[in-house]
């Protein structure tokens, strides 16, 4: 029997999307001084959804401002127990509304509404409320016996995980007693805002959580800011760049969450239905918009024709389309300027002689979205194997001997993540020594929790989110 | 693939070629069940996944208080689930006794299957003579499908050998009837022992692979049947062959059955949506799936008084 699921779409209804929002800026929503404002569009749709206003450096002044006199007045004068139930609030108060953040997510990002539900929200809550545990505990942590914040910390995120990445930066940032400045990214902003409608609701203290929206020119500004104290971004390792050279010479402290180019490494004697699985969800996820993503398969000549022939087989089942249908498994390509590089670069696997499958799937007529895509026949000069695509694009590999994959895995500037699939211990963690990467999962990929630092090594950034090592991002250096 | 695995070197090589299937990753396999679980089944799609979980049902009574009057009753509600809508199909089979089986026959005729545990069921502590034994006596009163049961303390022991031969010797004595092989993957206890057990089965002849026998703890459980329904396709793309697969006791819900059919879908494919390819063995589930059933058609939720009890 052909078992046809039918439409089971979430309900919109379950969220007011305002037609105008302003900025975040001590405790309330305030207008741009020069009043310029932005469209945010749903991928999937092409609909626009809101205005959103976009900060000039004037703005991001206020915003700093109302930051460091929180900083001063407040957040440093509170006793890490008050601070921690701040966060136990917002925990509760995002747990409490997560289907309404979920549907919201879907909407601005185009993520599907399954993962937005079933991972997304789940994990902010439970970073909120990890890091609220770690507040009143900080002479604990193996910092220092008096651990200091910097200060004001200025936070710039990406459009893959919106409301995940604030989470990141914010629950620890405030744990530690630092007020933030944070910057969505331009394309996602409505989760962004919502919180700081939790943050008032949460009765947080005006100024010590600070958004503003607007795009790279609005980051710059935050991140030049002179009395910003530390600077956290995660993105694209090309602007990591930029905001060093910014910094350089500052007396402020940075974290840098960049780009990847993982291996997710098959071995013969893999679970292989697991694996399967881990290799869809490594690089598919999220539609491939997930910098630690598994975008280089390499797995052992000697089962790679059958692990390739389960993966396509696999791949036949994914289920592209409407992202708040329930059923969704791959969801729009976040803008349209992400549709055109990943487009370049699938065209140049093209060019450059790699075999192109891609899975045999309706695309909607509005809105972007790239079909599940696998090249084989890669090797190591090919642009797909060495360039960051950020799409659902994965580049398969071979090697012969445990030696071959740990040096092709390693051979790229990134250094984020890697998988490594084998049910023998003993060569797992041989080869986890070996790789340079931040994160390295077995037998599993995409996991993540906030109790497990997260962060990379090489031009994949530094510093670790997550964890207790997570909290050493926020608290000064002792000088001894 | 009906020769049995004689003397040493037989054995041997059974052993070392199910000992390198691949090894099945519990999280991973715990994870794919979860996410197969989120499925969201709706409207149109729910009626007939619901229609067909009901022609999938192997209505079953495995009591040592059964009795001709329970079983014909039971036999009954096979044909028509609801007697008050003939639009709702037949039960797939009736599941009993061997002893049983006869009685069964009687009342529902060619019109739906009569399945008997056999082999010393649900232990399957007596000699391979006793089994066989059990299992002609089922034939005869006229069962079409036997359930029989595996060596477990052989397999545990790693005497693949013997549980393979016992099967084709059960197999020889079916006469036709179909053969689903009890794995009783609770008392497997882990996965790789279930795909170990299940490529075994098959090997030995088995139309069917099924879960367990009801009464050991835990029965039927998603991630069991994902590791079953894997074993059955991998056999078909290597045979050619699809064999069924019946995941029995502890599936109660609507709900929990259409989950079952959505990991059929995404694992052996649609194909395998076919009462001739998987069933589930159940009681209490009919009468659920025939409430749900009910509550799509008239648009309310009916109550266990409007469902037949047996």
């Amino acid at each position: 029997m052909n078992f046809d699921y039918a439409p089971a779409p979430e309900s919109r209804d379950l969220v007011t999307i305002d037609a105008h929002y302003g900025l975040f800026i001590d405790g309330e929503f305030v207008e741009p001084t020069d009043g310029t404002s932005f469209k945010t569009i749903n991928p999937a749709t092409e609909e626009v959804l809101a205005e959103v206003s976009e900060a000039g450096p004037n703005d991001v002044d206020r915003a700093v401002r109302a930051a460091q006199a929180a900083y001063a007045k407040v957040w440093s004068k509170m006793p890490g127990a008050e601070r921690a139930k701040y966060l136990y609030r917002i925990a509760r108060l995002i747990a409490e509304r997560s289907r309404e953040l979920a549907v919201l997510e879907t909407l601005d990002n185009g993520k599907p509404i399954r993962e937005s539900r079933d991972v997304d929200m789940p994990l902010v809550s439970a970073h909120f409320f990890y890091y609220a545990g770690w507040a009143d505990k900080l002479e604990h942590a193996g910092f220092s016996d008096a651990p200091r914040p910097y200060g004001v910390a200025a936070q710039i995120i990406p459009w893959n995980f919106p409301l995940l990445m604030l989470a990141w930066k914010i629950a620890p940032a405030l744990a530690t007693g630092n007020t933030v400045v944070l910057k969505p990214a331009e394309t996602t902003s409505l989760t962004a805002l919502a919180f700081a409608q939790i943050c008032q609701d949460a009765e947080l203290p005006a100024g010590v959580v600070n958004i503003v929206t607007g795009d790279g020119a609005t980051g710059r500004a935050l991140v030049e800011h002179p009395d910003v104290n530390k600077v956290a971004f995660t993105g694209s390792t090309e602007v990591g760049r930029q905001i060093q050279r910014a910094i350089a010479g500052t007396t402020k402290g940075l974290t840098l969450e960049l780009g990847g180019k993982a291996a997710n490494i098959v071995f013969d004697d893999a679970p292989l239905d697991e694996a399967i699985e881990g290799i869809v969800n490594g690089i598919y996820f999220n539609q491939g918009h997930v910098c630690c993503a598994g975008s280089r398969l390499l797995v052992q000549e000697s089962v790679a024709d059958d692990v390739l022939e389960r993966l396509k087989s696999r791949l036949t089942m994914l289920r592209l389309g409407d992202p708040m249908d329930k059923n969704t498994d791959i969801g729009a390509i976040n803008s349209p300027a992400q549709h055109a590089r990943i487009a370049e670069l699938i065209a140049a696997g093209d060019e450059e002689g790699a075999q192109r499958w891609t899975a045999p799937c309706v695309l909607p007529d509005k809105g972007w979205w790239i079909a599940p895509t696998v090249f084989t026949g890669v090797t190591q000069a090919h642009r797909i194997a060495r360039e960051e695509i950020f799409g659902p694009v994965l580049s398969v590999l071979s090697f012969r001997t445990p030696e071959e994959a740990v040096i092709k895995a390693n051979n790229t500037p990134y250094g984020l993540s890697a998988g490594i699939w084998s049910e023998k211990g003993s060569r797992t963690l041989w080869m986890a020594e070996r790789l340079q990467a931040g994160v390295i999962w077995a037998n599993t990929f995409n996991r993540f929790d906030p109790a497990s630092p997260f962060g990379g090594v090489k031009e994949s950034g530094f510093g670790r989110e997550g964890g207790r090592q997570g909290l050493g991002a926020y608290l000064q250096r002792e000088v001894r | 693939m009906t020769t049995t695995w004689d003397g040493r070197t037989g054995a041997t090589a059974l052993r070392q070629f199910l000992h390198a299937l691949p090894g099945v990753d519990e999280v991973g396999a715990h994870g794919r069940a979860a996410m197969l679980s989120s499925r969201s089944i709706k409207a149109d799609a729910k009626r007939r996944a619901i229609d067909l979980a009901i022609s999938m049902v192997d209505l079953t009574t495995l009591e040592g208080a059964d009795t001709p009057g329970k079983v014909r009753a039971l036999s009954n509600k096979a044909l028509r689930p609801d007697p008050l809508d003939i639009s709702v199909p037949s039960a797939a089979c009736v599941c009993v006794y061997s002893d049983m089986a006869g009685i069964a026959r009687e009342v529902v005729g060619d019109a739906v299957h009569v399945a008997a545990v056999a082999t010393a069921f649900p232990s399957g502590r007596a000699a391979l003579a006793v089994k066989q034994a059990d299992t002609q006596d089922a034939v005869q009163r006229g069962a079409d499908e036997i359930d029989m049961v595996i060596d477990r303390g052989a397999f545990l022991a790693g005497d693949y050998a013997k549980v393979f031969n016992e099967i084709v010797d059960i197999k020889q004595v079916c006469a036709g009837a179909h053969l689903k092989v009890i794995l009783e993957t609770g008392e497997l206890a882990t996965y790789d022992n279930v795909r170990r057990a299940s490529w075994l089965a098959m090997m030995a002849g088995a139309d069917f692979i099924k879960t367990s026998t009801g009464k050991i703890a835990p029965a039927a459980t998603l991630p069991v049947t994902l590791v079953m329904l894997e074993a059955v396709r991998d056999w078909y793309l290597a045979t050619g062959v699809r064999i069924g697969v019946k995941p029995a006791g502890g599936i109660r819900t609507a709900k929990d059955a259409i989950r079952y059919l959505v990991m059929v879908n995404e694992t052996a494919g649609p194909e395998w949506l076919t009462p001739d390819l998987f069933r589930f063995g159940a009681s209490g589930l009919l009468n659920d799936l025939l409430m749900q059933r009910q509550r799509m058609s008239t648009g309310h939720y009916s109550g266990p008084d409007y469902v037949t009890i047996d």
